[in-house]
């Protein structure tokens, strides 16, 4: 019997393989090194949007935590990155595992307050949370520079032999490497027990909590878990580009990681590694033309794949890939 | 303390008008949470588009200010309307998220449309004669121009009033808002006075985005750059509480400015936290009946 979840198609007992897609994702990610190596800052900046994202489908998609606030966890990520260096810890490895950490420590502090809360007060709340800690960075220029930001800051080469170059190879496959890692602990959280106890939190919390399940308590675990990963992809961010900036925390880097998550299609994992592609190569393109007018494309993308195509790109190529091997009747939908 | 009192007169004129701005702006939002329970995040590309009908009518057909906003109000008033029956009636049963996305979908939309239109720049309108010129009060010069916004806030305010209490369609709107289908069991056209509110809703923050771009200046991302204060406003003030609504933004604009005025190195960062604790604690607004 399959039971059909609302918001993203899953099925609730139906536990994820190691899905091909994300092999065939990762093989395209490696071919791209060889292929286009002279757009490989471009590319290290992808895989840390789609590291980002990652960790939002662990709130949201996996947790149904709705979150317009999450760039507070990418921006402390980076912050923590960018001081550490410039305090003299310049090893990059620990100083992507610190950062990680400082922003789970945060989630882990706000999870048992705001997570209580759902529906548009927890979105309410994990906005103004974001925007608290924007206005602060602002306004707390001796730590933070302000609007010049963080700068001046450099880091030893990865694992002691690989050099940090102006051509973005180390960046990108240092970035691809821990985009892996982290895919492939999601995948296993996904598949835990603890995995399947956050996705019934996500369909009946009620039912949850009466099942004898701690709830708060495991939320604010994925909640931190997905801090984590979010602070990971900040510290990234800070580590290739030596430069922080203020809009690291900011509103709009939260809508950015939301639409990223929902293109590529939520509660799979796998939508955060093709959407972060799609949106962030369509903004490239059209950035040089007219800096907002991408906007408009994503936004009828946006609109397209809420009435229309259910589950994002991983939901049409999964169906696509269904009809094609005869599993999926045409008119059962999803 | 006459030095005291004038600095008083500054912050309560200078957060009046902004607060006054902020509620022209956000009521939309306010009216139609309460009604339909949609966090519409393109709320702000209403008020943007306002503004740049506004800039578009006196520049293109040669009207003037006076007539070009209440213009332009209108034509925003009329697509809110046509949006509320084509896309926001789809939204109603659906959930939060999916709501979101959609209407930030919208409001990505907007931004590009606007950016390819009028280019990346920012606009301002320019005000007419009546309203450049200062007046003296309380011993210190302050522009006409905020004055004016006070003004108008004011006959919103009172407007709101008058129709809310002195008439059956308030009567209407105020049971729609406190139980939709007890309302529609009673006879009344939810559905129109659903899109009513949501034309009114959009064509006041036309009206916000026009004469409140001396404060809110006219861009492309207006309508993402400004969501923020717009939902703390909403949120704060509970979803279709109007009353509360203007006491929130009148605070929220007084207390901002003061924070700006007295404590500078803190600026507009104290009021998040207040935010933050206040809709923690009270996530049905402020003034919201404990039930």
């Amino acid at each position: 019997m399959k039971i059909t979840v609302s918001s993203t198609g899953l099925s609730a007992l139906d536990r994820p393989r190691m899905p091909m897609i994300a092999l065939v994702v990762f093989a395209l990610a490696l071919a791209v090194f060889f292929v286009f190596p002279d757009r490989l800052s471009l590319a290290a900046y992808i895989g840390i949007f789609a590291l980002f994202a990652l960790s939002l489908d662990l709130a949201l998609g996996m947790a149904g935590i709705v979150t317009l606030g999450h760039a507070a966890f990418f921006g402390v990520g980076a912050y923590t990155a960018g001081w550490l260096a410039l305090a003299g810890w310049q090893e990059p490895i620990t100083g992507v595992v610190i950062s990680g950490l400082c922003a789970a420590a945060l989630a882990g502090a706000l999870g048992p307050f705001i997570l209580r809360l759902t529906g548009l007060p927890l979105v309410m709340v994990t906005l103004a949370v974001g925007v608290f800690l924007f206005e602060a960075a602002n306004k707390l220029t001796w730590l933070t520079g302000g609007d010049d930001g963080l700068y001046g800051m450099t880091f030893s080469p990865v694992l002691g032999i690989f050099e940090w170059s102006i051509y973005g190879t180390t960046d990108y496959l240092y970035v691809l490497a821990w985009l892996a890692l982290a895919f492939y602990g999601c995948h296993r959280l996904t598949t835990s027990n603890f995995g399947l106890a956050l996705r019934g939190v996500r369909e009946n919390r009620l039912r949850m909590s009466l099942l004898g399940s701690s709830v708060l308590a495991q939320l604010t675990l994925a909640y931190a878990l997905s801090a984590f990963i979010a602070g990971v992809a900040g510290a990234l961010l800070a580590q290739t580009s030596e430069f922080v900036g203020l809009e690291v925390l900011s509103v709009e880097k939260s809508i950015d990681v939301l639409v990223i998550l929902v293109l590529g299609g939520v509660g799979h994992l796998y939508g955060a590694l093709l959407g972060a592609p799609v949106y962030l190569l369509i903004k490239d393109m059209s950035k040089e033309w007219n800096p907002h007018a991408w906007m408009i494309i994503i936004g009828f993308m946006l609109v397209f794949v809420m009435l229309v195509a259910r589950g994002g790109i991983h939901g049409v190529l999964h169906k696509v890939i269904e009809r094609s091997r005869g599993k999926l009747p045409n008119g059962e939908p999803r | 303390m006459e030095q005291f009192l004038a600095s008083l007169a500054f912050i309560v004129l200078y957060g009046g008008t902004y607060g006054a701005v902020l509620f022209i702006i956000s009521v939309g939002l306010v009216m139609t949470m309460g009604l339909m329970r949609v966090p519409n995040l393109a709320h702000g590309a209403f008020a943007a588009l306002g503004g740049y009908l506004t800039i578009l009518l006196m520049n293109q057909a040669g009207m003037h200010y006076f007539v070009a906003v209440p213009a332009a109000v209108i034509l925003v008033a009329a697509l809110g309307a046509l949006a509320e029956r084509a896309i926001y009636v789809r939204l109603y049963n659906i959930p939060e998220l999916d709501q979101i996305l959609l209407t930030v979908g919208i409001a990505f939309i907007f931004v590009g449309g606007l950016a390819l239109t009028f280019g990346p720049n920012v606009f301002t309108i320019r005000l007419p004669e009546v309203l450049s010129g200062s007046v003296d009060l309380f011993g210190r010069s302050f522009p006409v121009y905020r004055v004016f916004l006070l003004a108008v806030g004011a006959l919103i305010i009172l407007g709101f009033w008058l129709v809310f209490d002195r008439t059956t369609l308030g009567a209407k709107l105020r049971a729609a808002v406190d139980n939709r289908s007890m309302a529609q069991a009673t006879g009344i056209n939810v559905e129109r006075i659903v899109m009513l509110a949501f034309a009114a809703g959009t064509g006041l923050a036309a009206l916000g985005g026009a004469i409140g771009a001396g404060l809110f200046p006219l861009e492309p991302l207006y309508p993402i750059k400004y969501l923020t204060i717009i939902l703390i406003i909403v949120a704060l003030s509970g979803f279709g509480n109007i009353k509360s609504s203007i006491v929130v933004a009148m605070v929220v604009g007084i207390a901002d400015t003061a924070a700006r005025y007295y404590l500078p190195e803190l600026g507009g960062f104290a009021i998040y936290a207040l935010v933050i604790a206040a809709v923690a604690m009270r996530p049905a607004g402020m003034f919201a009946r404990q039930g």
